[in-house]
């Protein structure tokens, strides 16, 4: 603990897309832990010339918040604005019951910024680290958001998903018709930007394993289809045209395979694309609706909705026997699963007393646990670290984004402030 | 949409007449449609051929079951279909509650609820493409019930 941990952390986050000037969605936080950790981001120092565009201390506070296991200290109630951790007066941050405290110096680049940061507890007076961020001349987001993952992780032993981003749908109005949306934004719904615009609606957006692609169904050819699309080029790939359902494309874990929903033999099926030789493989054949695959994380299985036992439930299908087995009991209604990383919990849209909401399910014991209290709740999409889930709600008739932790006891909402928006994925690590 | 239906009789009522014409058809129907249509019509469609049915169906929430007024509706465009060349479109559609996949595939169950039973009034099957539109294109806003009810439909498009 006493040893000076230096590292530098590169961003390589390419900005290729085109950046809104102003973030679309707003962090709104509902819930967070009864004893939140106090921790204090000093502001940093600059010694370049001018402004910084971005408030860098600030982004990694507003981070560490949202996690809801944190509570930053409010720039005003801080006694002094410590540089460095010779600066910190450890008596000062005990009284305001301070238990951490972040300071950071930022410095030009050749082609962008360098940011030094310490963490520092203050109950046991000591440095825990100094580390390192660069970025190009665009990524001070990003640079906060890698800061942010390091204190998290350093502190919590979890993690840091502040880096990660979203892919979500919007639908407005314009001029006078439905104009949709593929989104992509940072997950604190800072940057966000538009990767494609469809005159047809779009649904179900997934990333690939590695963050460099997303599948999708789009109707733009009359009828649904699906595509896969390079984040960074925009180069795309129509991989279905049957008739009938394209739908609910999720890829495998290794990224080879896309599993899939298609109805071409004449109700849907399961069906998995092998994206290096293009073979479908059928993997289900029942009569009822077999819909919303999702890969447990070995490879081995999906977990899927059907209605096969009449009401839609949500099932495990073994891939090498081809054994299918229920997964839930409880309640009328439980659909569009997704696994947790470690493949331990199930996420669900659940219907209990009429109302839809988003729930969890031990998959060894089968106990389930309704996370959010609204009542048109769909969509659920884990984060890579497994701590919280964003999902769809609605609030009045406007279709709003939100997040839960998949304990129940964070939430925050992130409203649009144009159009609806819903289907949000959650995208895994970029590196 | 109502002159696009009365346009699509009249079309339909020009292509028995060609289907009678090129065949030894003497369907009883086929040739009252051939007297209806003794001055057809595409810009200005026949307004005494028929009055225009209601082209859209409703579901209950979760169901494919046809009620029994649809039904009825339903032997009605049977009849005006049979033995027609007339390509029709049936889209099915979902509410908003429950997962928009599913919705997908139960808007897909709708619409072949609706073309089995037109197929089992002797409409040809050729003739009746079904696509699913889930819950993404509802036909009216909002949450309530009777929103709701508006949307759990399938549109019959000529």
């Amino acid at each position: 603990m006493m040893k000076n941990l230096l590292k530098t952390v590169a961003v390589l986050v390419a900005v290729s897309l085109s950046v809104g000037a102003r973030a679309q969605l707003v962090v709104d936080i509902t819930s967070g832990i009864d004893d939140p950790t106090p921790i204090a981001v000093s502001p940093f120092s600059w010694s370049g010339s001018g402004v910084l565009s971005e408030d860098v201390s600030g982004i990694i506070s507003a981070d560490l918040r949202r996690s809801g296991l944190f509570a930053p200290v409010p720039k005003a109630d801080m006694l002094s604005f410590p540089k460095n951790p010779e600066e910190v007066v450890f008596r000062d941050w005990r009284i305001l019951g301070t238990e951490y405290v972040v300071t950071g110096r930022i410095e030009p680049q050749a082609a962008g910024y360098l940011l030094t940061f310490d963490l520092v507890n203050i109950f046991g007076q000591q440095k825990m680290f100094t580390k390192q961020v660069s970025g190009g001349s665009r990524q001070l987001r990003d640079i906060a958001h890698r800061a942010a993952d390091e204190i998290f992780e350093a502190i919590t032993g979890i993690r840091g998903a502040f880096s990660t981003e979203m892919i979500y749908v919007l639908e407005e109005r314009r001029g006078g018709r439905p104009s949709y949306a593929l989104m992509r934004a940072d997950i604190d719904g800072a940057r966000a930007r538009e990767i494609r615009r469809f005159s047809a609606p779009v649904m179900s957006p997934m990333w690939s394993p590695n963050g460099q692609e997303v599948a999708y169904v789009s109707f733009e050819t009359g009828r649904p289809a699906i595509f896969r699309e390079n984040l960074r080029t925009g180069a795309r790939q129509q991989l279905t045209n049957f008739k009938g359902i394209n739908s609910s494309p999720t890829w495998s874990p290794d990224g080879t395979k896309l599993a899939m929903v298609l109805s071409k033999d004449g109700n849907p099926e399961i069906y998995v694309l092998d994206l290096n030789t293009g073979r479908f493989t059928r993997m289900t054949r029942h009569f009822s609706i077999d819909t919303e695959p999702n890969w447990m994380p070995d490879g081995k299985s999906l977990v899927f909705t059907s209605d096969r036992g009449g009401k839609p439930q949500i099932y495990q299908l073994t891939l090498a026997t081809g054994q299918v087995d229920r997964l839930t009991f409880d309640g009328d209604y439980n659909a569009r699963p997704r696994v947790s990383p470690d493949g331990k919990t199930l996420v669900m849209v659940h219907r209990s007393r009429g109302v839809f909401t988003i729930a969890t399910m031990d998959i060894n014991t089968g106990r389930m646990r309704v996370l959010t209290e609204t009542t048109l709740d769909e969509s659920p999409s884990i984060a890579p670290n497994g701590a919280m889930l964003m999902y769809a709600t609605k609030r009045g008739d406007k279709g709003i984004l939100a997040a839960v932790s998949l304990d129940a006891g964070v939430k925050y909402n992130l409203p649009s402030q144009r159009g609806d928006v819903r289907e949000p994925a959650w995208s895994p690590y970029f590196d | 949409m109502l002159k696009s239906v009365k346009t699509g009789l009249g079309l339909a009522c020009v292509m028995a007449v060609m289907a009678g014409c090129s065949s030894t058809d003497t369907d009883d129907s086929a040739q009252q449609q051939m007297t209806q249509v003794q001055e057809p019509v595409v810009e200005t469609p026949a307004q005494e051929t028929a009055v225009p049915l209601d082209n859209v169906v409703y579901f209950d929430f979760d169901q494919s079951l046809l009620k029994p007024q649809t039904r009825d509706l339903l032997i009605q465009h049977a009849d005006r279909l049979r033995g027609s060349a007339q390509n029709v479109r049936l889209e099915g559609h979902a509410d908003e509650l429950g997962t928009r996949e599913y919705n997908l595939a139960l808007g897909e169950r709708r619409a072949n609820a609706v073309r089995d039973f037109l197929v089992l009034q002797g409409v040809d099957a050729a003739s009746l493409e079904v696509i699913s539109y889930g819950e993404e294109r509802p036909a009216q806003a909002g949450s309530s019930e009777s929103a709701r009810a508006m949307n759990r439909r399938v549109v019959i498009v000529k």
